[in-house]
């Protein structure tokens, strides 16, 4: 458990030995990095060519004039790119915050307060974890459907929630379980209410647990593809990824690529920065997510 | 710690206790809640439907056990699943050995290796509709980087319809699968590598056992557990692969690259046949259940 913790730059050192084979690791490493990036770079510089350049055939590898058009053309696409990215955002801070507040008050009571049952509700939160949500499509549209949330980046944010409170309650239950008891006791004992200790001993020492919860159900509805194609059926609540597949069945007229790779490009650098930034978060994440199944 | 503890006395402790855990409760009461609308309820709703023929509009009908035997006999049905698992069959060992092989790479912290990690790592984040439009773009016949590539090589010429044939299609979505995933198997066997302590793989080359010798007789068996994981992930992964297939060729050419997800999508969603869809979804879970189920089987076995 412990070495699988162990994160990039959070490794024990291991002791130094001479590498005769260091020149042939650098090579390998250097190759495969490329291949790796090769499609990302690619991406980013057609989207700096001309539109004009952009739909050329045969392609340019580089861009013979760097030109903003393919970003004004998308910029005007649609709804406008602004609906589409403001749609995107929403869902994604509202599933951000039901996440967060959900996984958070379930994960204390189950981690401090073991009342009767709280290992079969433990186990009934977890359950959603097991029913991927590609197969419970049919019934979670229905389910929209008479609460009045299709076509509702409320009703989306609702089933991304879904899928995200097994694996924020199994994070926020464990945050809390290493956060010591006897310093919410005494903050009792200081005056402070059970809720007080709560929130002013513990939440702040859990908030790293908080982090990575709000990190993956960040990316799950920032990333997501089928179901909002499926709950989304006008135009001006598209979420970017519904975007893209606007522009390429030619919604907007046949193939536009210098808008396409602007869209792909506005899409993934957001999900890149976050993780640069945040990558010990989701780190520890992916791998308490994998354990514990 | 300690130098608090002696101003708790055991009775106000004991109030302490069972106050919180009365609100407890509550407070596990929004997401408990929350759950069962947006996923106990629909289950139900769910094996409900697939008993009964459930169109979008019209009349709904109690049919029993029909969907499921229309469904084995449904030949779309059990193409798209053979689509599924051919996928499954040729993408999940290539991510796994793939996997290996990158986290053997960057196991150890020397110089530049934490760079290389977070590189192999980061198509993951991306999502998997904008990375298949990148590839849908790099394919192109026109306007694509990898013919003209190709051409300036001397490797090919004219330009190669990559996603117009079955067999060069799947090789398509397999590669973007790969790209995608194996910073994800990278990262769980580089866990499973680094908590072999040192000492045995040392014992092991002491008693004559050379790299690779050591590395199958004695660092692949120790890592299990860590195998058998990625394997079902990835397993689980491309069996529900759907936005590589729906974006690049759309199914095709007929139904060749169908798989049981978009197969799923457009019988519910296109032919609004909700009941035929929900009695699908539940052959899709079984048969992902018995996938998973043996796959873990076969490693514990292994073990004994």
């Amino acid at each position: 458990m412990a070495a699988l913790v162990a994160a990039p730059g959070v490794l024990v050192r291991s002791p130094r030995r001479p590498r005769p084979s260091s020149i042939a690791w650098w090579v390998t490493c250097l190759v495969l990095a490329a291949l790796f990036l090769f499609p990302l770079v690619m991406v980013a510089l057609t989207a700096f060519k001309t539109p004009q350049e952009a739909v050329a055939s045969p392609p340019t590898y580089l861009p013979t004039e760097v030109s903003f058009g393919n970003f004004e053309n998308l910029w005007n696409a649609g709804a406008g790119l602004g609906v589409y990215l403001a749609n995107s955002v929403g869902v994604a801070l509202l599933t951000v915050l039901f996440t967060t507040v959900l996984s958070t008050l379930a994960g204390y009571g189950l981690a401090r307060a073991s009342f009767r049952h709280s290992g079969a509700v433990f186990v009934l939160l977890l359950a959603p974890m097991m029913v991927p949500i590609q197969a419970m499509l049919t019934p979670l549209y229905v389910t929209l459907l008479n609460l009045n949330l299709t076509d509702s980046l409320l009703g989306l944010a609702c089933i991304y929630t879904m899928s995200q409170i097994p694996f924020g309650t199994f994070v926020m239950r464990n945050a809390f379980l290493g956060v010591p008891q006897e310093l919410e006791e005494a903050a009792w004992v200081d005056g402070a209410g059970i809720l007080g200790g709560a929130l002013r001993i513990s939440l702040p020492l859990a908030v790293p647990g908080l982090a990575t919860v709000a990190l993956f159900a960040f990316f799950t509805a920032w990333n997501e593809f089928l179901a909002a194609l499926i709950m989304l059926t006008s135009d001006s609540r598209y979420t970017v990824p519904l975007l893209l597949q606007n522009l390429v069945t030619g919604q907007f007229g046949s193939i536009d690529w210098g808008m396409l790779q602007v869209g792909v490009l506005l899409t993934s650098i957001p999900c890149v920065v976050i993780f640069l930034i945040l990558q010990r978060y989701y780190v520890e994440g992916l791998l308490a997510g994998s354990v514990k199944s | 710690m300690t130098a608090l503890a002696p101003r708790i006395t055991s009775r106000r402790r004991r109030t302490f206790l069972r106050r919180r855990r009365a609100i407890g409760f509550w407070l596990t009461l929004p997401a408990l809640l929350f759950v069962g609308a947006f996923f106990f309820a629909p289950l139900v709703q769910m094996a409900w439907m697939s008993l009964n023929d459930w169109p979008l509009v019209g009349v709904i009908r109690f049919v029993g056990a029909e969907n499921y035997v229309a469904l084995v006999q449904d030949e779309r049905f059990l193409g798209a699943l053979l689509v599924s698992v051919v996928f499954v069959l040729l993408a999940t060992p290539l991510t796994v050995l793939l996997g290996l092989g990158l986290a053997l790479l960057v196991r150890a912290n020397r110089r530049g290796v934490s760079a290389f990690r977070s590189i192999f790592f980061v198509p993951l984040v991306i999502g998997f509709a904008p990375a298949s439009y990148i590839w849908l773009w790099l394919l192109n016949p026109d306007v694509g980087i990898v013919n003209k590539m190709l051409r300036d090589l001397g490797l090919a010429q004219g330009s190669i319809q990559w996603l117009a044939e079955p067999g060069t299609a799947a090789l398509s979505v397999v590669t973007l699968f790969v790209w995608k995933t194996v910073g994800f198997s990278m990262l769980l066997l580089m866990g499973g590598l680094q908590g072999i302590p040192q000492e045995i793989r040392e014992a092991a080359s002491v008693d004559g056992a050379g790299r690779f010798r050591t590395f199958f007789s004695v660092t692949l068996p120790m890592m299990r557990r860590t195998v058998g994981l990625v394997f079902v992930f990835s397993t689980v992964g491309s069996f529900l692969i759907f936005e590589p297939f729906f974006i690049l060729t759309r199914g095709g050419p007929g139904s060749a690259t169908t798989g049981v997800v978009q197969w799923l999508f457009s019988t519910a969603f296109f032919a609004f046949d909700l009941g035929y869809g929900a009695a699908a979804s539940f052959v899709i879970l079984a048969v992902l259940v018995a996938f998973t189920g043996l796959q873990l089987r076969v490693m514990r076995e292994e073990s004994d």
